[in-house]
């Protein structure tokens, strides 16, 4: 079976893919403390074009955030439902997250897609492209995560998954609550803090 | 021990259960918190906080990044080296980027 995978040792005594992968998370905080400060910096630079309190809808973007929340719970019942070698509900919660991703992306390209119509390009000024690459940013990591999410459906089906299938979801895991508390911040600070 | 990298048996996933501290039950505690959370967070729009909206803002966003992080990311419960390792990235981040916002005096223009 994948989940009994051969033993071996590390020099800390803890997995190096988990060390690695909260190295990789704690260098993504750098990546988006500058993508965050550059909108911060640049939101009030509209000379042209909408400025953020015109065309932000909070009630839609609150559903949305909401959403995304709800995911990290049903992520951590699929961690959950790993460490109990719960196949059935493993990718039941797995699937389940992947949805309330793709909705929260599908979100993200109604709102992208209203802002366009009603004026904000990427060049329209320094907001709409500080705006659009911290927003894009994160919507292309929400996507990886849901790819890594049906991936992994798939190899937990066909059982696939090399090593331990409850670390290969805790990965999985770590990475998309670290992509929610992403949004955390950026729904406070771009949305609901005035420019 | 989730961190661990030996061959788990039985007895090593109870204490994985142990080590996480927390049951499907009470993740959904935890996010009913979160949800409870967001919902103040997003009546400061529609409610008038006065002088209390940015703190209460700030606030509510550090609580619910605190809860995931520990609880959905079991960093509470989890080897200390990960917290190091993760919130190392996180105030160099906050340090940097502070720095880089005070060099465009950007407190002082929102002061």
């Amino acid at each position: 079976m994948a989940d009994t995978a051969v033993a071996h040792h590390t020099t800390t005594g803890l997995s190096n893919n988990k060390l690695g992968m909260w190295l990789f998370l704690g260098s993504e905080c750098l990546l988006f403390g500058g993508l965050i400060s550059t909108y911060m910096l640049y939101r009030g630079r509209t000379n042209t074009g909408p400025q953020p309190d015109q065309i932000y809808d909070i009630p839609f973007t609150s559903v949305s955030s909401f959403v995304l929340l709800m995911s990290s719970l049903t992520m951590v019942l699929a961690v959950s439902a790993a460490n109990r070698k719960d196949d059935r509900n493993t990718n039941l919660w797995l699937t389940v997250t992947a949805i309330l991703g793709a909705t929260f992306v599908g979100g993200q390209v109604y709102e992208f897609t209203a802002f366009y119509r009603e004026g904000l390009g990427f060049t329209t000024s320094l907001f709409g492209s500080s705006f659009y690459t911290l927003t894009g940013f994160h919507g292309v990591h929400v996507t990886v995560g849901i790819i890594m999410l049906m991936a992994l459906v798939g190899m937990v089906r066909r059982n696939r998954i090399p090593g331990s299938k409850a670390e290969t979801v805790e990965l999985v895991g770590l990475y998309w609550h670290f992509v929610d508390i992403i949004w955390i911040v950026i729904f406070t600070l771009v949305y609901l803090i005035p420019s | 021990m989730s961190t661990a990298t030996e061959q788990p048996t039985g007895h090593d996933d109870h204490a994985h259960e142990e080590s996480h501290g927390a049951s499907d039950k009470q993740y959904v505690i935890i996010a009913l918190i979160l949800a409870a959370l967001t919902a103040i967070e997003v009546s400061t729009y529609y409610i008038d906080f006065g002088p209390l909206f940015m703190p209460t803002l700030f606030v509510l966003m550090i609580v619910k990044f605190v809860i995931v992080v520990s609880y959905f990311m079991h960093l509470k419960f989890d080897n200390k080296l990960f917290s190091y390792l993760f919130y190392t990235g996180l105030i160099l981040a906050v340090a940097v980027y502070s720095g880089a916002l005070a060099t465009f005096k950007f407190f002082l223009q929102k002061g």
